[in-house]
């Protein structure tokens, strides 16, 4: 009786309908907005509202803190779902999923980060990341700035040439060395409130080919706060028990969800085609088709392996054992992932794109795949897949490839 | 065992670490070790030892600190041996 009244008071009243029902209304907003947020390469804020709405931002959330629990697999789908309308729409939310993921990880042995985990929950705040900097080549595990702590106060500026939706999230969570002294890899993650104690000025504007409605300007940042709001475990733990592999399941997720959607315009190409012929034959593209859908399979596949690979490890670390969790071979795995899934989702839409023809050359057509083509190029280059290869080329001297087919 | 581990890592060229300045149980992650050198570390110690680090025993764990690899190595040659 006691356990029922509990859980009953610690779900939220909006959640009893299923997040992927939620999560339909607000694709039906992005698909409206997503060909305008790119042309003119501006926030999708309307979805981003109805993922409030819809209380879509605190789904992973433990329930305790007023989300809803959701694992691994279940906010791919909801990530998926969303990059079939909008891909800009469905990074931001990709990203602001994996910066919950540091919080339930890592943050619930501190009482600020609990705190603010029912904030998220309860005003749906939106989080984003500051993890580049200018000088530090693109590798996130070395950071210039450094975090001065005094008197339970902290401090820190960052030249930070990339925060994704910087001007619109809530909070920026950002990384900066421990202390002025620190070794450039002796790193913390910092929660930074969009507040008084903070300031953001755009010193790089974000005008690309593709993911334009992420708005990933450059910023130089500001801050001072309470020192609490510094999570409790070193982001070189972070790094690697969370933030790699969300980062690369949830990237590799949008992009998954973006080539489908391309798939499907030329599974609609051909069927139209097909209609119209009388003769029986397939329009010339209809055999590339069946060649993209194997490649989405492909794609499908290696998700859905290191999701549950992920989750088993998270299962493990919860009982006490990380070891799973910070192997090498699981890293050398989600790197893995990541160069193969985006290079992967280039090829399904350059076929889709060979399948449409000129329908899907030209812009406003239902079976036009520009946005995807240009969404899906930065997929290779965001964390250059050439540094993910090398970096994995070094672990494999230090790790087995697991043959084992789950049997 | 860690004093023939400290010395011969302080002397290689690819691991830009001052084991000198670091405790036993100092965390070699946070005083700037990377994956790279942790690789380089392994390898060091794979051919001063001549032993194979088993699958099991390549987590960022066991290269965390100086006492930990004391540990994994005297684990492996006692089994070895």
């Amino acid at each position: 009786m006691n356990v029922v009244s509990k859980i009953e008071a610690a779900a939220p009243a909006a959640a009893v309908e299923a997040p992927a029902e939620r999560m339909r209304r607000v694709v039906a907003v992005a698909v409206e907005h997503g060909d305008a947020v790119d042309r003119e390469g501006r926030f999708p804020a309307e979805t981003v509202e109805a993922l409030k709405r819809e209380r879509l931002l605190s789904v992973a959330i433990p329930a305790e803190y007023g989300g809803e629990g959701l694992g691994t697999a279940a906010v791919a789908d909801l990530i998926a779902q969303l990059a079939q309308a909008c891909g800009s729409s469905a990074m931001i939310y990709a990203m602001h999923q994996i910066k919950t993921s540091s919080f339930v990880m890592h943050g619930t042995g501190s009482e600020w980060h609990r705190a603010y985990m029912r904030r998220i929950a309860a005003e749906q705040l939106l989080m984003a990341s500051a993890t580049t900097e200018a000088g530090i080549g693109g590798n996130l595990r070395n950071s210039i700035c450094a975090i001065e702590v005094e008197d339970g106060r902290f401090r820190l500026t960052k030249e930070a040439i990339v925060i994704s939706y910087g001007n619109y999230a809530d909070a920026i969570l950002a990384t900066a060395r421990r202390a002025p002294d620190a070794a450039s890899s002796d790193q913390i993650m910092v929660v930074i409130p969009n507040d008084a104690n903070r300031t953001i000025d755009r010193t790089v504007v974000w005008d690309t080919l593709g993911m334009r409605g992420t708005c990933s300007d450059g910023f130089h940042l500001e801050a001072v706060g309470n020192a609490a709001q510094i999570f409790p475990k070193p982001f070189s733990e972070i790094a690697a028990q969370s933030m790699l592999a969300s980062s690369h399941i949830y990237w590799a997720a949008t992009w998954f969800g973006i080539a489908a959607d391309a798939f499907n315009r030329a599974q609609a190409f051909v069927k139209a085609a097909a209609r119209k012929q009388t003769d029986g034959t397939l329009p010339p593209g209809a055999l590339r088709l069946a060649e993209a859908a194997a490649k989405l399979q492909e794609m499908k596949g290696h998700l859905m392996a290191a999701i549950h690979r992920f989750d088993a490890a998270q299962v493990d670390a919860a009982r006490g054992d990380d070891a799973a969790l910070s192997s090498i071979g699981f890293a050398a795995e989600i790197n893995a992932l990541k160069v193969a899934a985006s290079e992967k989702a280039g090829e399904v839409v350059r076929i889709a794109l060979l399948v449409n023809g000129i329908l899907g050359y030209k812009n406003g057509t239902p079976f036009s795949v520009g946005r995807h083509l240009r969404d899906t190029a930065s997929a290779p280059v965001m964390i250059s897949n050439d540094r993910i290869l090398s970096n994995t080329a070094t672990l494999l001297l230090m790790s087995r490839f697991d043959t084992s087919l789950g049997g | 065992m860690i004093d023939r581990i400290r010395t011969l890592l302080s002397g290689h060229p690819m691991i830009p670490l001052d084991f000198s300045a670091l405790s036993d149980d100092a965390n070699l992650y946070d005083a700037g070790l990377t994956s790279f050198a942790s690789v380089q570390m392994m390898l060091a110690l794979e051919e001063e030892f001549d032993v194979e680090f088993p699958e099991a025993m390549l987590t960022r764990r066991t290269f965390a600190s100086l006492a930990n690899i004391a540990e994994a190595v005297s684990q492996i040659t006692r089994k070895a041996a």
